[in-house]
């Protein structure tokens, strides 16, 4: 019968771990349904922005008060977890405090201080974004697409940290033997007195409950990431490691375009030649649907934290345009999500369902060509995401597969072809204005 | 007068300059940024640069097509140009458009086109530091400057001190920066080929509010290095109504005008 505690534990434990794995394999298949990209380069520098970015958090305190409060969250989340290996041990092996012999009363207080103080400062934190979000009622977490799923998220994770950090709190406040040997209960003891009149049957009673939710609360936290924005905790990091490390004005040449290009050009090559036999499906131009994006761009949008600074700083979203990058960002993991369902309810197949991520049910073309390609976006991404390319790979499906650019960019493009300028004017005019003074 | 020599021309007389100044297509059409042009060449003679330009063998770079989503117009252009620039063995471009220097720089090479390409700010500085111009006399009858960053200089290619060091070289002005400034800049609404099309429907046009930025540091002259940013900016000082008061000019010309060029 004392084993049952055991094994109910490792069967949650077990659950809990397997659910997550499945969904970290939906996730490495949906990824991959991108197309190659190689970031296989400079691989120094990938470790170097990964540390710095990811770990570090450097792009995150360029706004100095979110960034404080995120890193306090973020440094008690790494933490309070050597707290929660602790814990799965004891559910497994049916002790308590298993490591409190093993490192001695003083340490392991020392430690148990150390969780404490962090729990409460993250209490505090999620406080704050909390307020930041809901009272202060700051602008980018109110924009047209932070309705619904994306708002709730961002609060329902917040009320979980507190309930997670509440419990922690409580049960090493109704701990009698902790609170008896007096180390690592800073904050705790101060709760203590809320239970003075708790028997001790109660007490144990608690500290039990307050000890099987906070394990199961974090079981529900890990399989809650995949559906939430909350994925950015593990794909930060793979996501600075890849990105792109090129000047970002450089925009990629496409090597298909190179090869008709250099056809088109050479004065030797058979303009009536026979296209070759193998040549199979043309290959299509630019990106109208998730898999015609990369996989860096998809996981892009699985990283993306919804935090909306991109949007922020947006030229074309600043000034009342229907652009914003954030959205660019939810709408492709929003179809690639429905990608990937479809695949799964057609036996492994993607089964045409008539939508497309460029198109009305998600990206719309006006979206599309109110961009300035400015880079704003890319630049304060704190995760290094980068919407623009996304935006100029649909453009590239607009114009050369759909001709349906708009019309001032018809005649721009025209007189490029015509004339070897974006206006009217003769070539045989270009140094007039030498002689103009 | 102006010197400006062509490269066919040159390279009749067999001979080689050491640098290509790409004028680009607002350069060489935009009435506005012909006066760029000229106050950049007027700098170039001044320092005895042995440039040359294109002339009527210059075409579009292809930066408009390719922000616009024509990547076959643009690989068109881009390797035309590349065909006439290696012909003439151009190893170094200078040019005073951002859009063109970042596409000659970035774009070009893996499509045959490997130069040296320097924006005009950074090959002015070069050239005060070798001691080829000095403005250690020069001077401007201004107060205030304000410097809105281009996109495609700042953020696309890093580079925030160029322009800002030639400012301060000139005696008497003080450089007062926007709020939004250097990597944070506000673009001013021209990039990704917005220049040649209305902008989509919304509350305010870009430039108008980049124009506000620049407003609150009260200047006398906005300087930009981009004939894209400097129509945009002029458009914005018209539209807030301050154009007797406020002047939008590229940071060539005021090297130049403070030198009595
Ligand atoms: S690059 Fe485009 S989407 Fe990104 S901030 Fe600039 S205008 Fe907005
Ligand atoms: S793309 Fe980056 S900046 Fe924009 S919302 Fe997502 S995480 Fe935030």
């Amino acid at each position: 019968m004392q084993f049952i505690p055991n094994i109910i534990f490792a069967i949650l434990l077990g659950v809990g771990v397997y659910f997550f794995a499945n969904n970290v394999k939906k996730l490495i298949r949906n990824i991959k349904l991108g197309k190659d990209v190689d970031r296989s380069d400079q691989k120094s520098e990938r470790w170097a922005n990964m540390i710095r970015i990811a770990l570090g958090q450097s792009k995150m305190v360029k706004r100095p008060v979110s960034g404080f409060f995120h890193i306090v969250v973020y440094v008690g989340f790494i933490i309070i977890n050597i707290e929660v290996l602790e814990i799965v041990l004891d559910g497994l092996l049916g002790t308590h405090r298993l490591f409190l012999p093993i490192l001695g009363e003083g340490f392991y207080g020392f430690l148990i201080g150390t969780f404490e103080i962090l729990a409460i400062l993250v209490f505090i934190s999620v406080t704050v974004f909390w307020l930041r979000r809901n009272v202060i009622k700051i602008k980018r977490f109110w924009n047209k697409e932070m309705t619904a799923w994306p708002k709730n998220d961002g609060n329902y994770i917040l009320y979980f940290e507190m309930v997670l950090m509440t419990l922690f709190l409580v049960m090493n406040a109704t701990d009698v033997h902790l609170q008896q040997s007096g180390t690592g209960n800073v904050i705790s003891q101060f709760i203590v007195p809320l239970f003075h009149n708790v028997s001790f049957e109660g007490l144990h009673l608690i500290e039990r409950i307050a000890w099987w939710l906070h394990i199961c609360g974090i079981l529900v936290f890990l399989n809650y990431l995949y559906y939430s924005k909350h994925l950015h905790i593990l794909l930060a990091f793979p996501n600075t490691f890849y990105a792109n490390l090129k000047p970002k004005g450089q925009f990629p040449n496409n090597k298909n375009v190179t090869k008709e290009v250099q056809l088109m050009m050479d004065p030797n090559a058979d303009p009536y030649a026979a296209p070759a036999e193998d040549a199979g499906e043309p290959e299509k131009f630019g990106a109208s649907d998730v898999t015609d994006l990369n996989w860096v761009q998809l996981m892009n949008a699985y990283t993306c934290t919804e935090c909306g600074r991109c949007t922020s700083v947006c030229p074309a979203n600043l000034t009342g345009k229907e652009l914003s990058p954030r959205a660019i960002m939810m709408k492709t993991r929003d179809r690639l999500e429905e990608v990937g369902r479809n695949i799964d309810a057609n036996k492994g197949t993607f089964q045409d369902d008539g939508k497309q991520l460029l198109g009305d049910d998600y990206i719309k073309q006006e979206e599309i060509w109110a961009c300035t390609s400015c880079n704003a976006c890319v630049e304060e991404c704190p995760v290094n995401i980068d919407p623009l390319s996304i935006i100029m790979d649909m453009r590239q499906y607009l114009v050369m597969e759909q001709s349906a650019a708009p019309q001032e960019l018809n005649a721009m493009m025209q007189n490029v072809e015509n004339n070897g300028a974006p206006w009217q004017y003769s070539q045989m005019d270009r140094l007039n204005w030498v002689n103009e003074e | 007068m102006i010197t400006v020599p062509v490269m066919a021309d040159l390279f009749a007389e067999g001979k080689e300059p050491d640098i290509l100044f790409w004028v680009g297509s607002a350069g060489s059409f935009d009435d506005r940024a012909k006066k760029i042009t000229r106050a950049f060449v007027k700098l170039l003679n001044k320092a005895n640069v042995n440039f040359a330009v294109l002339g009527t063998e210059e075409s579009s770079s292809g930066d408009a097509a390719k922000r616009a989503g024509n990547e076959f117009l643009f690989q068109m252009q881009a390797m035309t140009n590349i065909e006439v620039m290696n012909m003439y063995n151009v190893k170094k471009i200078v040019t005073a458009c951002p859009h063109s220097f970042n596409t000659l720089k970035n774009e070009y090479p893996d499509l045959g086109g490997k130069y040296e390409v320097f924006h005009h700010t950074q090959f002015i500085e070069q050239l005060v530091n070798e001691g080829k111009l000095d403005f250690s006399n020069a001077n401007l009858d201004i107060n205030n400057i304000t410097y809105h960053d281009p996109c495609y200089l700042g953020r696309a290619n890093d580079e925030y001190d160029a322009p800002r060091s030639l400012i301060k070289a000139i005696g008497g002005v003080n450089l007062v920066e926007m709020k939004r400034s250097r990597n944070n800049s506000l673009c001013c609404g021209a990039g990704g080929s917005q220049m040649f099309k209305e902008p989509e429907k919304g509350e305010r046009d870009i430039n108008d509010l980049r124009t506000e930025d620049a407003l609150e540091t009260k200047p006398d002259v906005i300087a930009t290095g981009c004939p894209f940013c400097n129509t945009m900016m002029t458009d914005g000082v018209k539209h807030h109504k301050k154009e007797a008061e406020i002047q939008v000019k590229d940071i060539a010309e005021l090297l130049a005008e403070s030198l009595g060029l």
